[in-house]
Protein backbone atom coordinates (compact mmCIF):
# COMPACT_ATOMS: atom_id res chain seq x y z
CA UNK A 1 0.00 0.00 0.00
CA UNK A 2 1.17 3.53 -0.77
CA UNK A 3 2.35 5.66 2.10
CA UNK A 4 3.80 9.13 2.40
CA UNK A 5 7.13 8.81 4.26
CA UNK A 6 7.55 10.65 7.56
CA UNK A 7 11.12 11.57 8.50
CA UNK A 8 12.37 12.42 11.96
CA UNK A 9 14.45 15.56 12.30
CA UNK A 10 15.47 16.07 15.95
CA UNK A 11 12.26 16.74 17.84
CA UNK A 12 10.38 17.45 14.61
CA UNK A 13 8.77 15.35 11.91
CA UNK A 14 9.19 16.17 8.24
CA UNK A 15 6.65 15.11 5.65
CA UNK A 16 7.36 15.75 1.99
CA UNK A 17 4.33 15.09 -0.15
CA UNK A 18 5.72 14.08 -3.51
CA UNK A 19 2.86 12.34 -5.22
CA UNK A 20 -0.54 13.37 -6.44
CA UNK A 21 -2.36 12.06 -3.39
CA UNK A 22 -5.62 10.24 -3.69
CA UNK A 23 -8.02 10.69 -0.80
CA UNK A 24 -7.27 7.40 0.94
CA UNK A 25 -3.56 8.21 0.92
CA UNK A 26 -4.28 11.59 2.50
CA UNK A 27 -6.34 9.90 5.23
CA UNK A 28 -3.56 7.37 5.85
CA UNK A 29 -1.03 10.18 6.19
CA UNK A 30 -3.26 11.87 8.75
CA UNK A 31 -3.41 8.68 10.85
CA UNK A 32 0.29 7.84 10.44
CA UNK A 33 1.35 11.31 11.43
CA UNK A 34 -0.80 11.38 14.54
CA UNK A 35 0.60 8.03 15.66
CA UNK A 36 4.14 9.12 14.92
CA UNK A 37 3.79 12.33 16.94
CA UNK A 38 2.87 10.26 19.97
CA UNK A 39 5.47 7.53 19.33
CA UNK A 40 8.38 9.96 18.86
CA UNK A 41 7.13 12.69 21.25
CA UNK A 42 7.65 15.14 18.39
CA UNK A 43 7.13 18.82 19.17
CA UNK A 44 6.88 20.06 15.61
CA UNK A 45 5.55 18.88 12.26
CA UNK A 46 6.72 20.28 8.95
CA UNK A 47 4.68 19.46 5.87
CA UNK A 48 6.33 20.28 2.56
CA UNK A 49 3.75 20.58 -0.22
CA UNK A 50 6.01 22.18 -2.83
CA UNK A 51 5.46 19.22 -5.18
CA UNK A 52 1.68 19.45 -4.98
CA UNK A 53 0.16 20.93 -8.13
CA UNK A 54 -3.17 21.54 -6.46
CA UNK A 55 -4.77 21.67 -3.05
CA UNK A 56 -8.50 21.16 -3.14
CA UNK A 57 -10.97 21.33 -0.27
CA UNK A 58 -10.22 17.73 0.74
CA UNK A 59 -6.48 18.23 1.05
CA UNK A 60 -7.10 21.61 2.67
CA UNK A 61 -9.25 19.90 5.26
CA UNK A 62 -6.62 17.24 5.82
CA UNK A 63 -3.97 19.92 6.47
CA UNK A 64 -6.33 21.60 8.93
CA UNK A 65 -7.03 18.27 10.66
CA UNK A 66 -3.33 17.53 11.00
CA UNK A 67 -2.66 20.98 12.48
CA UNK A 68 -5.56 20.56 14.91
CA UNK A 69 -4.66 17.05 16.03
CA UNK A 70 -0.99 17.98 16.38
CA UNK A 71 -1.89 20.93 18.58
CA UNK A 72 -3.93 18.70 20.86
CA UNK A 73 -0.92 16.38 21.06
CA UNK A 74 1.31 19.36 21.99
CA UNK A 75 3.03 19.63 18.61
CA UNK A 76 3.05 22.60 16.24
CA UNK A 77 2.49 22.25 12.49
CA UNK A 78 3.91 24.39 9.71
CA UNK A 79 2.94 23.88 6.07
CA UNK A 80 5.68 24.97 3.69
CA UNK A 81 6.36 25.37 -0.01
CA UNK A 82 2.92 26.10 -1.39
CA UNK A 83 3.14 27.10 -5.05
CA UNK A 84 1.79 30.58 -5.88
CA UNK A 85 -0.78 29.18 -8.34
CA UNK A 86 -2.05 26.84 -5.62
CA UNK A 87 -2.39 29.73 -3.15
CA UNK A 88 -4.31 31.83 -5.68
CA UNK A 89 -6.66 28.94 -6.44
CA UNK A 90 -7.23 28.08 -2.78
CA UNK A 91 -8.32 31.58 -1.91
CA UNK A 92 -10.60 31.74 -4.94
CA UNK A 93 -12.07 28.41 -3.86
CA UNK A 94 -12.94 30.03 -0.53
CA UNK A 95 -10.33 28.26 1.55
CA UNK A 96 -7.75 30.34 3.38
CA UNK A 97 -6.52 27.56 5.70
CA UNK A 98 -7.36 29.27 9.00
CA UNK A 99 -5.35 28.04 11.95
CA UNK A 100 -2.52 26.70 9.82
CA UNK A 101 0.93 28.21 10.11
CA UNK A 102 2.74 28.50 6.80
CA UNK A 103 6.23 29.36 5.62
CA UNK A 104 7.77 29.75 2.19
CA UNK A 105 10.20 26.83 2.35
CA UNK A 106 11.58 24.12 4.62
CA UNK A 107 14.34 26.37 6.04
CA UNK A 108 11.92 29.14 6.92
CA UNK A 109 9.48 26.59 8.30
CA UNK A 110 12.10 25.04 10.58
CA UNK A 111 13.13 28.49 11.83
CA UNK A 112 9.49 29.30 12.55
CA UNK A 113 9.01 26.02 14.41
CA UNK A 114 12.17 26.62 16.46
CA UNK A 115 10.88 30.04 17.37
CA UNK A 116 7.45 28.80 18.38
CA UNK A 117 8.87 25.88 20.36
CA UNK A 118 11.41 28.07 22.20
CA UNK A 119 8.67 30.48 23.14
CA UNK A 120 6.45 27.73 24.48
CA UNK A 121 9.40 26.33 26.48
CA UNK A 122 10.01 29.75 28.05
CA UNK A 123 6.41 30.18 29.04
CA UNK A 124 6.37 26.74 30.66
CA UNK A 125 9.46 27.72 32.71
CA UNK A 126 7.67 30.81 33.98
CA UNK A 127 4.80 28.63 35.08
CA UNK B 1 -3.46 16.05 -31.31
CA UNK B 2 -6.81 14.50 -30.78
CA UNK B 3 -9.94 16.59 -30.61
CA UNK B 4 -11.97 13.59 -29.61
CA UNK B 5 -13.55 13.87 -26.20
CA UNK B 6 -12.34 11.37 -23.62
CA UNK B 7 -14.56 9.72 -21.05
CA UNK B 8 -12.98 8.46 -17.85
CA UNK B 9 -14.58 6.41 -15.09
CA UNK B 10 -14.89 7.97 -11.64
CA UNK B 11 -15.21 4.98 -9.35
CA UNK B 12 -12.29 5.24 -6.93
CA UNK B 13 -9.85 7.66 -5.38
CA UNK B 14 -7.29 6.65 -8.00
CA UNK B 15 -9.79 7.53 -10.73
CA UNK B 16 -10.07 11.05 -9.27
CA UNK B 17 -6.28 11.37 -9.59
CA UNK B 18 -6.47 10.14 -13.20
CA UNK B 19 -9.14 12.73 -14.02
CA UNK B 20 -6.92 15.47 -12.56
CA UNK B 21 -3.97 14.26 -14.63
CA UNK B 22 -5.98 14.07 -17.86
CA UNK B 23 -7.34 17.58 -17.29
CA UNK B 24 -3.84 18.88 -16.62
CA UNK B 25 -2.50 17.28 -19.81
CA UNK B 26 -5.23 18.91 -21.89
CA UNK B 27 -4.91 22.32 -20.20
CA UNK B 28 -1.14 22.28 -20.73
CA UNK B 29 -1.60 21.23 -24.33
CA UNK B 30 -3.97 24.15 -24.88
CA UNK B 31 -1.38 26.52 -23.45
CA UNK B 32 -3.21 27.45 -20.24
CA UNK B 33 -1.17 29.53 -17.80
CA UNK B 34 -0.05 27.75 -14.63
CA UNK B 35 -2.71 29.53 -12.58
CA UNK B 36 -5.45 28.62 -15.06
CA UNK B 37 -4.25 25.03 -15.16
CA UNK B 38 -4.35 24.87 -11.39
CA UNK B 39 -7.85 26.33 -11.27
CA UNK B 40 -9.34 23.89 -13.75
CA UNK B 41 -7.54 20.91 -12.15
CA UNK B 42 -8.82 21.92 -8.73
CA UNK B 43 -12.38 22.33 -10.02
CA UNK B 44 -12.13 18.90 -11.68
CA UNK B 45 -10.91 17.38 -8.43
CA UNK B 46 -13.83 18.80 -6.44
CA UNK B 47 -16.41 17.60 -8.94
CA UNK B 48 -14.84 14.18 -9.40
CA UNK B 49 -14.91 13.68 -5.65
CA UNK B 50 -18.56 14.73 -5.52
CA UNK B 51 -19.36 12.21 -8.27
CA UNK B 52 -17.63 9.53 -6.23
CA UNK B 53 -18.81 10.46 -2.73
CA UNK B 54 -22.35 11.66 -3.33
CA UNK B 55 -23.17 10.15 -6.71
CA UNK B 56 -21.80 6.72 -5.87
CA UNK B 57 -19.45 6.91 -8.86
CA UNK B 58 -19.97 7.87 -12.46
CA UNK B 59 -17.93 9.26 -15.28
CA UNK B 60 -16.18 12.36 -16.49
CA UNK B 61 -16.15 13.54 -20.09
CA UNK B 62 -13.23 15.74 -21.03
CA UNK B 63 -13.57 17.92 -24.14
CA UNK B 64 -11.22 20.22 -25.94
CA UNK B 65 -12.93 23.37 -27.17
CA UNK B 66 -11.42 25.21 -30.08
CA UNK B 67 -13.28 28.24 -31.25
CA UNK B 68 -10.66 29.98 -33.30
CA UNK B 69 -7.01 30.41 -32.43
CA UNK B 70 -7.63 32.68 -29.45
CA UNK B 71 -10.52 30.82 -27.90
CA UNK B 72 -9.48 27.47 -26.56
CA UNK B 73 -11.03 25.87 -23.55
CA UNK B 74 -11.63 22.80 -21.46
CA UNK B 75 -15.12 21.46 -20.91
CA UNK B 76 -15.74 18.84 -18.26
CA UNK B 77 -18.95 16.93 -17.70
CA UNK B 78 -19.41 14.84 -14.57
CA UNK B 79 -22.33 12.50 -14.56
CA UNK B 80 -23.66 10.00 -12.06
CA UNK B 81 -26.78 7.97 -11.50
CA UNK B 82 -26.81 8.53 -7.78
CA UNK B 83 -29.56 9.85 -5.51
CA UNK B 84 -29.57 13.33 -7.08
CA UNK B 85 -29.75 16.65 -5.28
CA UNK B 86 -33.07 17.73 -3.77
CA UNK B 87 -32.24 21.36 -3.15
CA UNK B 88 -29.76 22.75 -5.68
CA UNK B 89 -29.68 26.24 -4.15
CA UNK B 90 -28.69 24.79 -0.82
CA UNK B 91 -26.14 22.44 -2.41
CA UNK B 92 -24.51 25.48 -4.03
CA UNK B 93 -24.17 27.32 -0.73
CA UNK B 94 -20.65 27.51 0.71
CA UNK B 95 -20.40 25.45 3.86
CA UNK B 96 -23.43 23.27 3.22
CA UNK B 97 -22.74 19.56 3.11
CA UNK B 98 -24.64 16.33 3.58
CA UNK B 99 -21.36 14.44 3.89
CA UNK B 100 -18.45 15.22 6.14
CA UNK B 101 -16.65 17.63 3.84
CA UNK B 102 -16.28 21.37 4.07
CA UNK B 103 -19.18 22.06 1.73
CA UNK B 104 -16.94 24.04 -0.60
CA UNK B 105 -16.68 21.61 -3.50
CA UNK B 106 -19.64 22.37 -5.73
CA UNK B 107 -19.66 26.13 -5.33
CA UNK B 108 -15.86 26.16 -5.32
CA UNK B 109 -15.85 24.45 -8.72
CA UNK B 110 -18.35 27.06 -9.93
CA UNK B 111 -16.11 29.90 -8.76
CA UNK B 112 -13.12 28.37 -10.52
CA UNK B 113 -14.96 28.04 -13.84
CA UNK B 114 -16.15 30.46 -16.50
CA UNK B 115 -19.30 28.50 -17.25
CA UNK B 116 -21.18 26.24 -14.88
CA UNK B 117 -24.25 24.16 -15.45
CA UNK B 118 -25.91 21.68 -13.14
CA UNK B 119 -28.77 19.29 -13.73
CA UNK B 120 -30.05 16.96 -11.08
CA UNK B 121 -33.12 14.93 -10.48
CA UNK B 122 -33.77 13.08 -7.22
CA UNK B 123 -33.59 9.35 -7.81
CA UNK B 124 -32.14 9.76 -11.30
CA UNK B 125 -28.75 11.37 -11.02
CA UNK B 126 -26.67 14.49 -11.36
CA UNK B 127 -24.77 16.09 -14.21
CA UNK B 128 -22.41 19.01 -13.76
CA UNK B 129 -20.73 20.73 -16.70
CA UNK B 130 -18.01 23.33 -16.36
CA UNK B 131 -15.99 25.23 -18.93
CA UNK B 132 -12.82 27.15 -18.43
CA UNK B 133 -11.48 29.23 -21.31
CA UNK B 134 -7.84 30.00 -21.84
Amino acid sequence: MDRVPILRLGDCLLVTVQVDMHDELAMTLQDDLTNKIVATKARGVLIDISALEMVDSFIGRMLGNIAGMSRILDAQTVVVGMQPAVAITLVELGLSLPGIRTALNVDAGLALLRNVLDRSDESSHVD
Amino acid sequence: MSIEPTTLPVRSGEDVVKVRQAVRTLAMDLGFSLVDQTKVITAASELARNTLTYGGGGECRIERLNQGPKRAGVRLTFEDRGPGITNLDLALTDGYTTGNGLGLGLNGARKLSHEFDIWSQPGVGTRVTITRWK
